[in-house]
């Protein structure tokens, strides 16, 4: 059968894959200036304090200090990622509210400098009470955070649809259970950046930032600055992994620009490994009680939920996070009745952020556990119950979902087929089991947040076809799927295709890369505009293939008519022949995309679609407990993946083996320590996450669909996986020890621990 | 008290000022812009900085530049000849054993002098080998075949 696509489904190289392999990809921390300053951070040694006075004299004068400043020094601004949740400032003002919170900033001519000049910095604090657990911070007399802010809950969200008090009636078997997700660093290999240089004659600034958000960043540093958006113009060079640590203004961003400023000199910060781990972001921990009320054949009736998440000292994402975290817990299975009460709640620790998954991994977990429990229970089979209960598409949803495509029940069959699952569940020898966990993520989100991207493709004298994408790739490959698209549109190679992405000053407006919206929204966007110079240049040469505009069809570097492949011109020829007609070059097409919603919605407390389409997935877990040491290796874990029509299979496969490690990561390893607000973990030496030893066999297996919304049917593809892997192995460890964790991470010491206690059990 | 020394670095003789507990990492980097090889923890434990010595992967942030005098210095920027790209390089691009590439120069280091040693390792020993270096985006599946597919074409030879 003849391929339906030409470049789309492609196992492509990424575009930048040569430059990266040869040291030549530029990354923030590459780009010299000259006669550049470096700058550094001082930052609070106490979890909460008053500041009462900074003396930076001493530091000032240090000679090769170039400029010094204080919170006390910077406007009055706020700011934030979600707008209603603005709560922090670039340089702490008047307290510091964990350890890490930014006090003051130098900059001087070579980096040993600014650190001497930091260390001479003096600060007076009058230490206030800390509190460092969210359930102990929304109790009566706990220390107040952030003034004005009672109970220390800055957000709360509360959702409810049918009647989930009648349901438990109705159930034959209801369970109430608690669970617990720790803090896991992102810790992307590049180590946050940023370099500014300010023109004073034209009061522009250019900031050339790690970041997956070049246009909010725009919009924060124009606010915190006090300058016109106009006149920011961010660049996003080559970004070292960002995996949702990097969505948010730092201080690193302010503070470059700052000095930028004042000194009229290119300024450069880069982050130390401890700065990343202690004072960027974390994925929040959380605790959860759910309880959920199943018929006897085991349908899910109706869950409630009450969750409490650690946001550490300040917001970032606050109110998007717990609001993921809520909405899809609607899906991929049918839930009629629901009750979802969550609070974000301030302590004095690092804050947490969107990280892969944003709040959803917390709440899958808990779920998936459950799931599991309440299936034995009622002597059924966990696979069973996951396919039963599994939502379809083009049914209605209770929360007002739209699904047009949903390959979740195949993909519970798929993955339990692959893993073994007949042959191997409870039948293992003791030690070794396999479990299994589902889950379901947006593409990105409809047009509540008033989100959408802008391509512009354009076609030269030479054919050569340029994009201008505002999309940041961060190594996912966003440039290579936006090439594949706009290639396959046009009919040439994607090596035809160069993607300038990600300058606010250059290309056109987009929000970023979070939610997993990157290939169906900018996606979408660069493929309309490539329809519109197609449009274009299929008028001009109809005639020529005495044929009609509509008939005609580009591939493989020719268009011809449809069903008559012989009758054709080469895309070079066409362009040659569209100058020649004296029609104006270059050829243009411009577009806009953003997803399409009824009404905008907030989803709080009305139905609604939260995304214009979802991916699901279950993956599935071979694992094997030492009961001596209490380690545990997991051999294998299947993905079956319904992420639409895959672009780039060779990219989405990463993006799971990806995912699949970091998951594991959370599942076993992974966890900042925090005790008594400093974080006792902070280098990759004693926070290990997976190496190549540790990570197992993994097998991905498609389950294609072909979404309407999504480009050539594409579908968010590499997030989602980081949902079910943790699941998947603690349910897997369930299946070879016969014991139930419900906190994660299950280490050897919890393993050892809970192996004695099974014995003692078992004797007595 | 800073010295003059002479380090060899992809075939060329540079001559440079250091300080005596200036790092091979920073004299690579910031005197002599060759940005290939990355920071990414500055303790030596990720292996972003990997460097070859002698035919020997070494963590350049936790060496000093003093102690590669005499030493031949490769790094990421050595490796390609004429703009032909060396089979390692070659295959990460082909096989996508790199996401956002911070990590990858140091890994193709490695890998290099892994393969040098061990022309024909088995995935067990390589995965042994290169666990020094960390990677947050591939999940090191992408990264292991592409290694195991330069050792069988070419036996780890140049």
């Amino acid at each position: 059968m003849e391929k339906e696509f030409s470049v789309v489904g492609q196992r492509l190289p990424m575009v930048d894959a040569a430059a990266k392999v040869t040291g030549a990809a530029q990354f923030t921390d590459d780009l010299v200036f000259p006669g550049m300053l470096y700058g550094k951070i001082l930052r609070s040694p106490l979890p909460h304090a008053k500041i009462l006075n900074v003396d930076v004299s001493k530091a000032a004068r240090l000679p090769g200090v170039k400029g010094v400043v204080t919170g006390a020094e910077i406007p009055d601004r706020q700011y934030g990622i979600v707008p209603k949740a603005r709560d922090e400032y670039a340089l702490a003002k008047g307290k510091v509210r964990y350890i890490g919170d930014e006090v003051a900033a130098v900059c001087a001519i070579d980096p040993e400098i600014a650190e001497e000049a930091i260390d001479l910095i003096e600060v007076d604090y009058e230490e206030l009470p800390a509190v460092f657990d969210p359930l102990d911070a929304i109790k009566e007399g706990a220390p107040i955070i952030h003034e004005g802010v009672a109970n220390n809950t800055s957000f709360a969200i509360r959702k409810e649809f049918g009647d989930v008090e009648k349901a438990f009636s109705e159930s034959y078997l209801v369970s109430e259970d608690r669970f617990y997700s720790q803090a896991v660093n992102h810790a992307p290999m590049e180590p946050h950046a940023a370099v500014a240089q300010y023109d004073p004659i034209r009061g522009e600034m250019v900031l050339w930032s790690s970041t997956q958000i070049p246009f909010f960043l725009r919009r924060n540093l124009s606010a915190t600055l006090k300058i016109p958006e106009s006149s920011v113009r961010v660049i996003k060079p080559k970004v070292g992994g960002g995996f949702g640590q990097k969505i948010d203004m730092f201080a690193k961003d302010f503070c470059a620009a700052w000095f930028a400023m004042k000194t009229g000199r290119p300024v450069k910060f880069v982050y130390e490994r401890d700065e990343v781990f202690i004072a960027t972001r974390q994925r929040h921990p959380m605790y959860l009680t759910v309880k959920t009320g199943m018929s006897k054949d085991g349908m899910i009736l109706a869950q409630q939920f009450l969750a409490h998440a650690d946001g550490g000292a300040y917001n970032s994402t606050a109110p998007t996070m717990m609001a993921l975290s809520c909405f899809f817990l609607m899906v991929p299975y049918r839930v009629p009745n629901l009750l979802y009460e969550g609070y974000h709640v301030y302590t004095n620790k690092p804050v947490g952020g969107a990280m892969r998954g944003h709040g959803i991994p917390q709440a899958r977990f808990a779920v998936e556990r459950q799931l599991d429990m309440m299936a034995e229970r009622l002597n059924l089979d966990p696979a069973d119950v996951r396919f039963k209960n599994s939502i379809k598409a083009g049914e209605p949803h209770p929360g007002g979902f739209v699904i047009n495509t949903c390959g979740f029940a195949d993909s519970v069959q798929e993955a339990a087929k692959a893993i073994g699952w007949r042959e191997k569940r409870g039948k293992l020898p003791f030690g070794r089991g396999v479990g299994l966990g589902g889950a379901s993520f947006p593409s990105g989100v409809t047009n509540m947040s008033h989100i959408s991207s802008g391509a512009v493709v354009q076609v030269g004298r030479d054919g050569a076809v340029n994009v201008l994408s505002g999309a940041a790739d961060i190594g996912q490959g966003a440039e290579t799927v936006i090439a594949q698209i706009v290639a396959e549109e046009l009919g040439v190679p994607y090596e035809a295709v160069r993607v300038t992405a990600a300058d606010t000053g250059i290309t056109p407006l987009d929000p970023g890369t979070f939610g997993s919206g990157v290939t169906v929204r900018a996606g979408n966007a660069a493929r309309i505009a490539a329809q519109s110079v197609k449009k274009k240049l299929f008028e001009c040469i109809a005639d020529e293939l005495e044929a009609n505009p509509e008939d005609l069809v580009a591939r493989d570097g020719k268009i011809f008519v449809t069903g008559s492949p012989d009758i054709s011109i080469p895309f070079g020829q066409a362009i040659k022949t569209y100058q020649y007609k004296d029609l104006p070059m270059p050829l243009v097409g411009r577009a806009s995309w953003m997803a399409d919603t009824k009404e905008p919605t907030t989803l709080f407390n009305e139905p609604g679609n939260f995304s214009p389409n979802y991916s699901f997935m279950t993956q599935a877990a071979e694992v094997e407990v030492d009961t001596t040491t209490g380690k545990v290796k997991v051999l294998k874990m299947v993905t079956a993946h319904d992420c639409g029509r895959p672009i780039n299979p060779m990219l989405v496969e990463g993006q799971l083996e990806g995912s699949i490690a970091g998951g594991m990561g959370q599942a076993l390893y992974e966890n900042v320590i925090v005790e008594n607000g400093q974080v006792m973990n902070p280098s990759f030496l004693d926070y290990g996450f997976p190496t190549a030893l540790e990570v197992p066999e993994m097998e991905t297996i498609d389950i294609e669909t072909d979404d309407p919304v999504g480009p050539f049917g594409a579908k968010e593809a590499g997030e989602g996986t980081q949902l079910s892997p943790a699941p998947a192995i603690v349910n897997a460890i369930y299946d070879a020890i016969g014991v139930n964790f419900n906190e994660l991470p299950v280490t050897p010491e919890k393993i050892l621990k809970a192996l004695q206690e099974k014995k003692q059990a078992e004797s007595s | 008290m800073k010295h003059g020394i002479e380090l060899s670095v992809n075939g060329d003789l540079y001559e440079v000022l250091v300080a005596p507990n200036q790092t091979l990492l920073e004299v690579l980097r910031d005197k002599l812009g060759l940005m290939g090889t990355k920071r990414g923890c500055d303790v030596g434990a990720c292996g972003a900085c990997t460097v070859l010595l002698d035919g020997e992967a070494y963590l350049s942030c936790v060496m000093l530049a003093m102690d590669a005098v005499g030493k031949k210095i490769v790094t990421i920027e050595g490796l390609a000849e004429n703009g032909t790209l060396h089979p390692l390089q070659d295959s990460f691009v082909r096989l996508g054993g790199l996401q956002c590439g911070f990590c990858t120069p140091g890994i193709i280091m490695t890998a290099k002098a892994v393969l040098d040693e061990e022309p024909h390792p088995t995935e067990a020993s390589l995965k042994k080998k290169m666990a020094g270096n960390l990677c947050r985006c591939t999940g090191y599946t992408k990264v292991i075949e592409a290694v195991m597919d330069v050792a069988k074409r070419t036996g780890g030879q140049d």
